[in-house]
């Protein structure tokens, strides 16, 4: 995996590829994993709310919670990538 | 039969509460972040925090927003507010960054450190709160017997 990530970086190098769009696609890979976090984290838990509608309170504030918490991991690519940029 | 997804979840919103809950514990760790910011990297550096502590506490009102809007529509609606407003503000969040990273005040370690910390430490702090309120109910300040009993 590492020695294809230098591959990677090494064609990115020789065909001209800036550090710009490097991290800028990083961000986007960074972004995705959450996407599909909060896809099923979201998707469970409106099933459970249609099961059980007595409990969609307290599903909606972990569901709330948790779509907070993977957001978290977009935020810190983005960090990572405007670090990255100054 | 109606569409599942077509109704609305029932009982009261509780994302305004959980949101608004969290601007009032930033509203005391704010000056902390902005001095502890300004210990480094001075006067930018606090203005950078303070801009970042503004960024995450405006990214928590949208996304209670978004929810509890969608949450009136139905459970569809929730799926699409989730997904579609976790596009929406992060590309919020990028635009302000970068509306501003180029302004004589903006210190990007201070501004992208403040973004992780606070957005992260409010999260922990609040679910400290709504996890011990879960598990007891009659512990929630403010909670009176008969809602301590449902």
């Amino acid at each position: 995996m590492l020695a294809n990530l230098a591959i990677l970086a090494q064609e990115a190098a020789e065909e001209g590829i800036t550090n710009t769009g490097l991290a800028a696609l990083t961000y986007g890979i960074a972004a995705l994993g959450p996407g599909i976090g909060i896809g099923y984290l979201v998707g469970q838990s409106v099933q459970a709310m249609a099961r059980q509608p007595e409990a969609a309170g307290m599903v909606r504030t972990t569901m709330f919670l948790g779509i907070a918490f993977v957001e978290a991991l977009a935020l810190i690519g983005f960090v990572v990538f405007f670090l990255g940029q100054a | 039969m109606s569409d599942p997804l077509a109704v609305p979840p029932a009982g009261p919103a509780p994302e305004r509460e959980v949101a608004t809950d969290m601007v009032r514990r930033a509203l005391p760790v704010a000056p902390v972040l902005v001095v502890a910011a300004a210990l480094p990297w001075g006067l930018d550096g606090a203005l950078s925090a303070a801009f970042a502590v503004g960024v995450v506490v405006a990214n928590f009102l949208l996304a209670a927003f978004l929810l509890e809007t969608a949450a009136r529509l139905g459970h569809g609606a929730v799926m699409g507010a989730a997904l579609f407003g976790y596009v929406l503000r992060l590309a919020l969040i990028g635009a302000a960054v970068w509306a501003v990273k180029d302004l004589s005040w903006v210190e990007p370690l201070p501004l992208g450190l403040t973004l992780i910390v606070t957005h992260l430490g409010l999260l922990l702090w609040e679910l400290r709160y709504v996890s011990a309120s879960l598990a007891f109910p009659g512990l929630k300040p403010g909670a009176t017997k008969e809602s301590a009993s449902r």
